[in-house]
């Protein structure tokens, strides 16, 4: 918090509704911790879209199998930077995996993400690109072809027989990433759902509804990055690709609203002491990012234009354009998925008696253009990553 | 087939390799355990024949009698005095709610130590109760703070206050989630998580934490579970006791005596 | 088969890198870094050696015994020295370096004795304008023995509110003791000389019940036999003000 931010505290204990607890006039997981969930869950999501390749076989979606794993890799390079911006102590961040406590869902997190980092993406990207980059290295120019031998590892045997080795260890690797995909956005799930204090986080629903919810995400952002991707390099994009994954996109779209459906009905059925405070809260608080962004703009509107372009055979430029609209929509709901967890988990006392209010800073550490630089920076990572490792948007079989 | 005999061979050397590995590290790993080294003692008794200081022989909580408490905020000025807790209203260890319960079902709490209140103009015929409630961090025997701390910054010291080492806190706010009593906060200052220590710099050297030294009408009193002889055991003999949210499982160790159903 | 090429390398790669980490963690960093055991202690010792404010009643005895035994017999005899006085540990350490100040403003004393709805019944409450405005509270109530300077004649001294609701009530010409036996050491010893309250119907009866011969005419009347079941009047009904309060 800035010196200033006792000026907006005193100025929040205006806006306050009904009676809280003196501690908890600040918000103290804001926007930072708004964007950690959604870039995990990116990470998470394209991960599983890139499984649908090599484990279940799906041959229409191999084009975006390259760009899905770039693209988990982008953004769980940058999965911790929102954490260790939101400490109070930054420089102490070290600790964690010094003295971790094992009771901690936070602190394990940390392992699993170093499990899912190396043994998982990396490995598999590497077995993935090992042949290209020593094809590369030999034509590749100083300083580059370098770089290329030594991310190969100064490999050098590009037989068959390599590489049908190869192909069974990405084989292998998919099959144990993806339940390590499930359980890295998971762990973020069980963060929030298993805090019993708080009745809005702590729910048995949470990881499941977190991990579908991310997986909604992951294939709508390689759904958007392949057509974007293409656009920029002004190649065909194979519409028998995209008619698939935005059809895996519909079910997980499903998928995710029955169990925040689920969610919601048993709370109200069961109608235990929160539900008048929680009623209360997304009523008040929550009902333009819940009603109005997170269901309406999020999940029925892009159902809506998914089943359509499903149901009614529209020409090849009127589903680009439809998918484009939900899957941009469908990014936009799923942050506000993440905005009403996270803030709105902390908008309500735990004296189930009042109302807090989040003013986020827009300048500062944990300020909205802090948030916004880092949401950016995955794709300026990404760039960097599609330069240095190819990927054949159309017409290519991975592992040559 | 000779792939599969290769892939045996190795998995063979795998495991055991990955056991005495295991074993070394696991081995290195206890090395570091040191011997109970308790605060405030010396390895020799004190010079003046009193024993020395040993946590493990107490056992503290605190009782709160709402029938007794005046509201007059005492406690929680002091508090703020003795521990240096910021002055401005978002930061307390301690505070005193005020509960009105009209013949409606209304209840209106408020914050009595965040400020001077408004007197609100309500007509004394409707109210069926009202009272003060004390408010500290519970010391609980199953804390939730100290469950979820990634780095072990939070702990129960062996006498059973929970205190966070503010060396090692990295300001992550997790504990302050978790807290289902709104105990803790971040200081403003060191950007760690702060809370109620039972004032353990005084109970460990006898003296009474301070918003029970200052409390007028001994609202609070605290003690040591583990005597037989102190003010605590006697209370919980003398009282039905309660805890807030007891639903959690927390095990709270500030114990309310005529603690109203509508306290949250 | 020999290992492809690439794994080789790859354990190479992995070997090196679980190596050096597990050297850094158990060998490297020193124990002091990474104890749990050892950093709680150190902490706990950390928090014990932070200063203390308050220095806690039993001290102040020790040199003002005079005021310690004066006050160990009045009304105040459990209000710590520093609640009113102020952390005071320095001038324990060097009694001339620091002298506790002694509150002696108006504004003082009423933090605990203006009248406040939420306070327990009982406890001495005084409205702050209206109770001698303008004289210092010390000038006649010694703040290390603080009985008022004549027993108060009346109840409603201290039972103010129960005055008030009584005087708007049809009980208000009753006086307290008509149903309240009050002992006279009540007045000195409030919390250990309890008042009685009636305890049977027939208490009631004398005015309500339809054979009561002293009975006003204007009390309602009922038949005690049916009504209320067995029920003590006072229990439904609230006689400081039958019509209003529960």
């Amino acid at each position: 918090m800035s010196p200033h931010a006792a000026d907006g505290l005193s100025e929040m204990l205006g806006q306050v509704t009904g009676f809280i607890f003196p501690n908890e006039i600040e918000i103290h997981w804001g926007i930072l911790i708004v964007v950690y969930p959604y870039v995990t869950g990116l990470v998470a999501g394209a991960f599983i879209l890139a499984s649908l390749v090599k484990v279940f076989k799906i041959k229409e979606v191999q084009p975006t199998y390259r760009l899905s794993l770039l693209t988990a890799l982008a953004f769980l390079l940058t999965a911790t930077l929102p954490l260790l911006l939101h400490l109070g102590q930054p420089l102490r961040f070290y600790e964690i995996l010094l003295t971790p406590n094992p009771t901690s869902a936070m602190a394990m997190f940390g392992f699993v993400y170093a499990w899912y980092l190396m043994a998982v993406l990396l490995l598999e990207i590497w077995f993935e690109y090992r042949c290209d980059l020593i094809r590369m290295a030999q034509s590749a120019r100083f300083p580059l072809d370098w770089i290329y031998r030594v991310l190969s590892l100064f490999s050098k045997d590009t037989s068959e027989e390599a590489r049908s080795f190869d192909r069974k260890a990405i084989q292998a690797i998919t099959i144990i990433g993806i339940p390590s995909a499930f359980l890295l956005h998971g762990y973020v799930g069980f963060i929030f759902g298993s805090v019993k204090a708080n009745p809005w986080w702590g729910s048995v629903l949470m990881p499941i509804v977190f991990l579908m919810s991310a997986i909604v995400s992951g294939i709508a952002l390689v759904i958007l990055l392949y057509m974007v991707l293409a656009g920029i390099r002004r190649e065909p994009i194979e519409m028998a690709c995209l008619d698939k994954i935005a059809s895996y996109l519909f079910y997980a779209v499903i998928v995710d609203f029955s169990l925040e459906a689920l969610d919601f009905i048993h709370r109200l059925y069961q109608s235990e002491e929160s539900v008048k405070i929680l009623g209360s809260l997304i009523t008040h608080k929550l009902f333009m990012s819940l009603f109005v962004i997170q269901i309406l703009l999020g999940m029925f509107i892009p159902l809506g234009i998914l089943a359509l372009a499903k149901a009614r055979g529209f020409n090849d430029d009127l589903r680009k354009l439809l998918y484009f609209t939900a899957v941009i929509l469908i990014q936009l709901g799923i942050f506000a998925t993440r905005w009403n967890v996270v803030i709105g988990g902390q908008l309500f006392s735990k004296s189930f008696r009042g109302l807090m209010t989040y003013k986020m800073e827009v300048m500062g550490i944990e300020g909205l253009l802090a948030s916004l630089v880092l949401l950016a920076l995955p794709f300026a990572i990404l760039a960097v990553l599609v330069k240095l490792l190819p990927i054949k948007l159309a017409g290519e079989t991975a592992t040559p | 087939m000779n792939e599969r005999r290769e892939f045996l061979k190795g998995a063979i050397i795998f495991f055991p390799a990955g056991g005495v590995l295991t074993a070394l590290a696991r081995e290195a790993a206890g090395k570091e355990t040191v011997g109970k080294d308790a605060p405030g003692t010396d390895a020799k008794a004190q010079p003046n024949g009193k024993k020395a200081y040993n946590p493990a022989d107490h056992w503290y909580g605190m009782g709160v009698e709402i029938d007794k408490c005046i509201g007059c905020n005492r406690c929680a000025v002091a508090c703020k005095a003795e521990n240096d807790v910021p002055d401005q209203p978002f930061f307390f260890r301690t505070w005193v709610e005020r509960y009105t319960i009209a013949r409606s079902g209304n209840v209106n709490v408020e914050n009595i130590s965040i400020g001077p209140q408004l007197e609100k103009a309500q007509d004394a015929r409707e109210i069926l109760r009202s009272f003060f409630v004390p408010k500290l961090c519970n010391h609980c025997a199953n804390p939730p703070c100290v469950q979820v701390c990634p780095v072990n910054a939070t702990f129960t010291t062996p006498d059973g206050a929970v205190i966070v080492d503010a060396e090692r806190c990295i300001g992550c706010r997790y504990c302050i989630q978790a807290c289902p009593y709104g105990a803790r906060y971040l200081h403003p200052k060191t950007r760690t998580a702060d809370k109620c220590t039972f004032c353990y710099h005084r109970i460990v050297k006898g003296l009474q934490p301070a918003c029970v030294e200052v409390c007028p009408t001994q609202a609070r009193i605290f003690g040591d579970l583990k005597s037989r002889a102190s003010r605590l055991t006697r209370f919980m003999r003398f009282n039905k006791i309660h805890v807030l949210k007891p639903q959690l499982n927390t095990e709270p160790k500030v114990y309310y005596a005529q603690l109203d159903g509508e306290v949250r | 088969m020999k290992m492809p090429e690439q794994v080789n390398r790859l354990a190479i790669v992995i070997g090196i890198l679980v190596g050096v980490t597990l050297l850094t963690r158990f060998v490297l960093i020193p124990r002091s870094l990474v104890s749990t055991e050892l950093h709680w202690t150190e902490a706990a010792k950390r928090e014990v050696a932070k200063p203390v404010k308050f220095a806690g009643s039993t001290v102040c005895q020790d040199c003002h015994e005079d005021v310690a035994i004066k006050k160990a017999k009045g009304f105040h005899k459990t209000l710590a020295c520093e609640s009113c006085h102020g952390p005071a540990i320095k001038h324990t350490e060097d009694p001339s370096a620091m002298k506790p100040p002694a509150p002696r403003d108006r504004k003082f004393c009423p933090v605990c004795h203006a009248y406040d709805s939420s306070r327990p019944t009982g406890f001495p409450q005084i409205n702050p304008t209206a109770h001698n405005p303008l004289k210092p509270c010390i000038s006649c109530h010694n703040a290390h023995d603080p009985v008022p300077p004549k027993a108060p004649r009346e109840c409603s001294a201290c039972h103010a509110q129960i005055e008030r609701a009584k005087a708007v009530s049809s009980h208000a010409l009753i006086g307290c003791t008509t149903c309240h036996n009050a002992p006279a050491r009540h007045k000195t010893a409030p919390r250990q000389a309890l008042p009685s309250k009636p305890e049977t119907r027939e208490f009631c009866g004398t005015c309500h019940g339809a054979a009561g011969k002293k009975a006003p005419k204007e009390a309602p009347k009922v038949d005690l036999s049916t009504h209320g079941g067995r029920s003590l009047c006072w229990e439904c009904h609230y006689p400081h003000l039958p019509e209003g309060r529960v």
